[in-house]
C-alpha cells in the first residue's frame, strides 16, 4: 500500500463529509490566517520603526543628563554648555556636533496659537539631525553672533501656524518675543510617533540671552538639554562614545568606577532597544495566534476521534481483509495531515489578504515575510501529525473482531 | 488443513467468566465443505473468528496448515488474513461510496499488488460471481444478493486456501440464500477451496459434505451428509407445490428478510 493509494482513500473520506471537514479545517484556518496576519502587522511596524529611526539622522549619538531618563533621588548631574566645547575640542571621528536646549513656550502667529517644543540650535543640527532647508535658509552662525530673532521652523510646525500661507519672511511670536520666519525644513516624512516634523528652531545664543531664561542657567553656567553627534562612518560610532565617555567623566571629575551621570546612546543602540520591544510584541501576537492555531489542532483531533469511533466496523472490515495495524495509522494520520496541510495554505492565502488589507488602510504597512509562511505551513503540518497520532492510534489498535462487531 | 486441539474462548463478564468455545477439538481437511449450525450464542461466531484469525484463543491450539497460529504477531496474523483466508459476513460489509470493484480490489491493497493487476484480479472474481456487468455499481445500487456475490469476490480475490462464511444468507431471502449457497459449491468444486459455512438453515446446510452441530461452546456432533444437495435443488415446501401443480414450481415468493440475529 503505497502513499498515492493512503492519500487517494483519505481524500475520499473527507469528500464523503464535506461540512465536516470544511469546519475541521477552519479551526487551523482562522488559526493560520492569525499568525500569518498579526506576524506580518508586528514586522511592518518593526520596519516602519527601524526606518523612521533611521531617518533621524546617520550614525547618530546623542548625550543627555541621565535625569532626563526620569531616575529619581540620584543626584542629578546637568549638561553644560561647557562639555559641548571640551567634546568639540577632544573628540576625533567626528563629522558634526550639534548642541541644543529645548524648552516648551506659547506660539501664536495671528489668530492660530499652540504649545510647540521650542529647541535653541548651531548650524550644525541640521546636517547632525539629517535635515534639509524647503524654502529660505537655515541658522547660521551669525544668528548665533548677532542673537538674532530668527527661526526656522518644521513643516508640520508652518501647516499647524500658517495653514498653507508662505511663512518666510512672516513673524511668530514665542512666549510673547517676536522672531522672523527665515526658513522652513523639508518633511522627514512619515515618522510615526516622532514629531520631526513639528520643530521650532531658534540660534542657541538668542535663546540663552532672551528665550530660555534663568532655568537655562546653573550658577551661572550655561546648560544643555543634549549633544548630538554625528560619527564619520557607522564602525567609528563605538569609538567616539568612548570619547564622549571619558570627556565627561574627566569634566566632571569622575573616575571609571563612578556611574556616568549621562546617557550616551547610539542611534543603533535605539533601533535595537525598539526591534526588542517591537520584537517582543510580535512574538507575543504570534503566541496568542499560535493558541488558536493549537485549539485548532485540538478540534481536529476530536473530530478524528468521532470518525474513528463512526468508522470502527470498516476498520474492522479493512483488517478483516489483511490490513497491518501500520496501514490503518497511515490511513488516518494522512487524513488529519491533509486536513491540516490544506487548512495551512488556505491559512496563509487568507492571514496574507487580511495584511494586505490592513496596508491598504494606511495604518501600517505590513509586511508577509516568507519564513512566516514557511513556519506557519511546517507548524500547522506538525499539529496535524502531533493532533493526528492519537486518533489514528486508536484506530490502529482496534481488535479486528471487536470493531467488526460493533454497532 | 485446520486442526483445533481442546480450543477454548472465555470472555470476562465484570466478575463471571463466558465460555464462548470450550475444549474444541476439531479437524477439517484441505478442500472439504463443512457447515457449522447451532442456536444463537452456541459460539458459532467465535469459532468462525479464530478460524479466520480475526480472534485468537484462550486456551489450546490452533493450527492452520500445520502452522500454530498464536506463535504470530499483529502483522502475521494480518498476512495470514490476506494470504490464506477469505471471509464472507453476514453484514455484506462493503465499504459505501466505493464501487463494487474497489471493495473487491480491497484485499489486493494490503497485499502489495499493484493497480493494473489488482483491477484485472477483482474483475476476474467478480466475473466468478457473475457480477461482471454490475463493476462500477456502488453497494447502494446493488439488491442483498448482489452485494453478497461482491463480499464474496472480495473473499476470493487472493485466492485463499479457506473460505469462511459466516451466516452469509442470514440476511438474504431463501430464493437468493439457496443462490449463495450454490454459488459456494461451485468454488467449492471448480477451486477446491475449503469452505467453512455458518448457517440455521439446514435445508442449506445439507449442501455441503459434513455438518458439526456446537451447543454452549461444544460440539455436540459431527456427522457427513450422506448425499448433498445439488445446487438447485428446490425446497421441499416447494417440491410440495410443485407437485400439487401437476410439476411446474411456481415463482419464489419468499421475499421476506429473516430476522437479524444477534451473534454471541
Amino acid at each position: 500500500m503505497n502513499i498515492m493509494e493512503n492519500i487517494r482513500i483519505s481524500f475520499r473520506a473527507l469528500a464523503a463529509n464535506k461540512l465536516r471537514s470544511g469546519l475541521t479545517m477552519l479551526g487551523i484556518i482562522i488559526g493560520v490566517a492569525a499568525v500569518v496576519a498579526l506576524m506580518a502587522i508586528g514586522r511592518g511596524a518593526t520596519r516602519s520603526v527601524t526606518s523612521s529611526v533611521q531617518g533621524l539622522g546617520s550614525n547618530l549619538i546623542s548625550v543627555s543628563s541621565a535625569r532626563n531618563l526620569g531616575q529619581t533621588g540620584a543626584e542629578s548631574t546637568p549638561l553644560y554648555y561647557s562639555d559641548y566645547q571640551a567634546i568639540l575640542k577632544e573628540t576625533s571621528n567626528v563629522n558634526g556636533i550639534s548642541p541644543s536646549y529645548q524648552t516648551s513656550a506659547q506660539v501664536v502667529y495671528g489668530n492660530n496659537q499652540s504649545q510647540f517644543t521650542i529647541t535653541g540650535v548651531r548650524p550644525e543640527f541640521a546636517s547632525v539631525q539629517a535635515y534639509t532647508v524647503a524654502q529660505g535658509r537655515f541658522i547660521t552662525d551669525g544668528d548665533n553672533t548677532a542673537e538674532s530673532r530668527v527661526v526656522v521652523i518644521g513643516s508640520q510646525a508652518a501647516t499647524d501656524l500658517f495653514s498653507g500661507l508662505n511663512p518666510l519672511g512672516h513673524d511668530i511670536s514665542i512666549n510673547g518675543i517676536n522672531f522672523n520666519v527665515v526658513g522652513v525644513l523639508e518633511s522627514k516624512g512619515s515618522t510615526g510617533f516622532f514629531s520631526t516634523d513639528e520643530v521650532i528652531l531658534i540660534p542657541l545664543e538668542t535663546g540663552y540671552s532672551r528665550l530660555f531664561g534663568g532655568r537655562a542657567l546653573d550658577n551661572g553656567k550655561r546648560l544643555l538639554s543634549s549633544i548630538s553627534l554625528s560619527a564619520v562612518d557607522p564602525n567609528m560610532v563605538d569609538s567616539v562614545i568612548s570619547q564622549v565617555e571619558y570627556i565627561l567623566r574627566k569634566d566632571h571629575g569622575l573616575t571609571l568606577r563612578d556611574t556616568l551621570p549621562f546617557t550616551v546612546t547610539s542611534q543603533n543602540q535605539f533601533i535595537s532597544t525598539l526591534n526588542t520591544i517591537t520584537g517582543t510584541l510580535t512574538a507575543f501576537l504570534g503566541a496568542i495566534a499560535g493558541i488558536s492555531l493549537f485549539v485548532g489542532g485540538i478540534g481536529i483531533m476530536n473530530i478524528m476521534l468521532v470518525s474513528v469511533r463512526e468508522r470502527t466496523r470498516e476498520i474492522g472490515l479493512r483488517k478483516a481483509v489483511g490490513a497491518r495495524r501500520s496501514a490503518i495509522l497511515m490511513q488516518f494520520l494522512v487524513e488529519t495531515i491533509i486536513l491540516s496541510l490544506f487548512g495551512g495554505i488556505i491559512g496563509i492565502l487568507l492571514g496574507a489578504g487580511i495584511a494586505g488589507i490592513v496596508t491598504l488602510t494606511g495604518l501600517i504597512t505590513t509586511y508577509v515575510s516568507m519564513d512566516v509562511i514557511l513556519y506557519s505551513f511546517f507548524f500547522a503540518a506538525l499539529v496535524g501529525l502531533f493532533f493526528g497520532i492519537y486518533p489514528a492510534y486508536q484506530a490502529a489498535s482496534l481488535r479486528p473482531i471487536e470493531a467488526l462487531r460493533y454497532e | 488443513m485446520i486442526e483445533l486441539e481442546n480450543v477454548s474462548k472465555i470472555y470476562k463478564l465484570g466478575q463471571s467468566e463466558v465460555h464462548a468455545l470450550d475444549g474444541i477439538n476439531l479437524q477439517i481437511q484441505a478442500g472439504e465443505m463443512v457447515a457449522v449450525m447451532g442456536p444463537s450464542g452456541s459460539g458459532k461466531s467465535t469459532l468462525m473468528a479464530i478460524l479466520g484469525c480475526l480472534d485468537t484463543p484462550s486456551e489450546g491450539v490452533y493450527r492452520l496448515e500445520g502452522e500454530p497460529v498464536e506463535k504470530l504477531n499483529d502483522n502475521q496474523l494480518a498476512q495470514v488474513r490476506s494470504r490464506k483466508v477469505g471471509f464472507v459476513f453476514q453484514q455484506f460489509n462493503l465499504l459505501p461510496r466505493t464501487n463494487a470493484l474497489e471493495n473487491v480490489m480491497l484485499p489486493l491493497l494490503y497485499d502489495g499488488i499493484h493497480g493494473k493487476a489488482r483491477a484485472e484480479r477483482a474483475k476476474t472474481a467478480l466475473e466468478t460471481v457473475g457480477l461482471a456487468n454490475r463493476m462500477h455499481h456502488h453497494p447502494n445500487q446493488l439488491s442483498g444478493g448482489e452485494q453478497q456475490r461482491v463480499a464474496i469476490a472480495r473473499a476470493l480475490v487472493n485466492d485463499p486456501t479457506i473460505l469462511l462464511a459466516d451466516e452469509p444468507t442470514g440476511n438474504l431471502d431463501s430464493k437468493t440464500g439457496d443462490e449463495i449457497i450454490g454459488l459456494f459449491q461451485k468454488l467449492h468444486q471448480e477451486r477446491g477451496q475449503t469452505v467453512v459455512y455458518v448457517t440455521h438453515d439446514s435445508f442449506i446446510a445439507r449442501h455441503t459434505q459434513r455438518i458439526i452441530r456446537l451447543v454452549d461452546g461444544k460440539i455436540i456432533s459431527d456427522e457427513p451428509v450422506v448425499h448433498p444437495h445439488p445446487a438447485g435443488t428446490p425446497r421441499p415446501e416447494e417440491a410440495e407445490e410443485a407437485k400439487l401443480n401437476g410439476g411446474h414450481t411456481k415463482p419464489v415468493r419468499h421475499w421476506h428478510m429473516r430476522s437479524k440475529e444477534k451473534h454471541a
